[in-house]
């Protein structure tokens, strides 16, 4: 199935801004953070559409994940 | 308080009156110069300073911003903005918590640092910039860090809370004792070209779901540092949020994160529960 992937901030070094990747039915966000090299704690923030979400999330059909970095600064 | 409000109906001009009339009618009645805006506002009457908040915020706005309690946690970069917009919006009470001292790493991005303050503490350069900028604002310094023991002391009475802290850790902590207490929380971070802000209303954990798995106390700042674009950015945002929440417009930005990307200027918006 085809999943858009958005990535922000850092977590675009040596990766990319935006991408469409083909992944098996149901795969879950850890298995992409796995498969783009993302530690699960450089990935502190995951949205499915839109809406918050988390690395157990099970994934849908043309499914967009948007994932941001950790910001801690003030 | 009756004489003091008959004085400042005679000597104001239209609906406006001066920084000297209400100067002169603190010493002349023996008021605090917060007490004297405050009588002046309830009269219907606007100090001049904020004739330019006009049509943007009525006068019963701007008296609901001065009875209103703000407290600031952080008074870095984040907190020295938005205690100074707080100060010139005309927040009437302003709580700054800090521990720390200024220090020379400071100076490129945090407004209330510069070669005077460095080696004070935050929160007494704080206190000088709001006496500076109107002395009828009480501007409550707090040398201390967030914790369980103090944590809800600080925040008592509040109107809203301001996230300005430089932890997750922290931040965690605050958004815990915000739902707790039911107080509102203007949640902000910032890193190199990055920001975001949201919105915990009384009732909501929204901020406390959206930080559950920030389990470290620094994020990417570690690695790209803070330069001085995003504090202003992120700080002038919650200030207009402390804002709406202050006098009741029903737009802010509960249910949704903005995420700020200045490096490609744009503004990204999610959901958040």
């Amino acid at each position: 199935m085809q999943i858009t992937i958005n990535l922000f901030a850092t977590l675009r070094n040596n990766r990319f801004d935006s991408d469409q990747r083909q992944y098996p039915c149901g795969i879950t966000i850890r298995s992409i953070l796995n498969d783009l090299s993302i530690p699960e704690n450089e990935a502190a923030i995951i949205f499915v559409n839109g809406r918050h979400a988390g690395p157990d999330t099970a994934l849908l059909e043309k499914d967009t994940v948007s994932i941001f970095p950790p910001i801690g600064g003030g | 308080m009756d004489q003091l409000r008959e004085y400042l109906k005679a000597h104001a001009v239209d609906d406006l009156i001066g920084r000297a009339v209400l100067d002169e009618a603190s010493r002349r009645f023996s008021h605090s110069p917060h007490a004297v805006e405050e009588a002046a506002l309830k009269a219907g009457l606007l100090p001049a300073r904020y004739q330019r908040n006009r049509k943007t915020l009525s006068i019963g706005q701007q008296l609901a911003l001065f009875q209103a309690r703000v407290a600031v946690i952080g008074c870095g970069g984040l907190g020295g903005y938005v205690i100074e917009g707080l100060a010139r919006l005309g927040v009437g009470t302003i709580v700054a918590a800090d521990p720390d001292q200024f220090e020379e790493h400071n100076l490129n991005r945090q407004i209330l640092c510069t070669l005077e303050t460095l080696g004070y503490p935050k929160t007494a350069a704080a206190a000088n910039r709001v006496r500076q900028i109107n002395p009828a604002i009480t501007l409550i310094p707090l040398r201390e860090a967030l914790n369980d023991e103090c944590g809800a002391k600080i925040l008592r009475g509040s109107n809203a809370v301001v996230d300005a802290l430089d932890s997750n850790v922290a931040r965690i902590e605050l958004a815990k004792l915000c739902s707790e207490n039911s107080l509102p929380l203007v949640h902000g971070a910032i890193a190199g070209w990055y920001g975001q802000i949201a919105v915990q209303l009384p009732g909501q954990q929204t901020v406390l779901n959206l930080l559950q798995r920030c389990k470290e106390k620094a994020g990417i700042e570690k690695e790209i540092g803070n330069p001085a674009f995003a504090p202003a950015v992120v700080a002038s945002l919650q200030t207009a949020e402390v804002c709406k929440i202050i006098t009741h417009q029903n737009k802010t930005l509960s249910g949704r994160i903005i995420f700020i990307d200045l490096l490609d200027m744009r503004f990204q918006e999610m959901q958040i529960e």
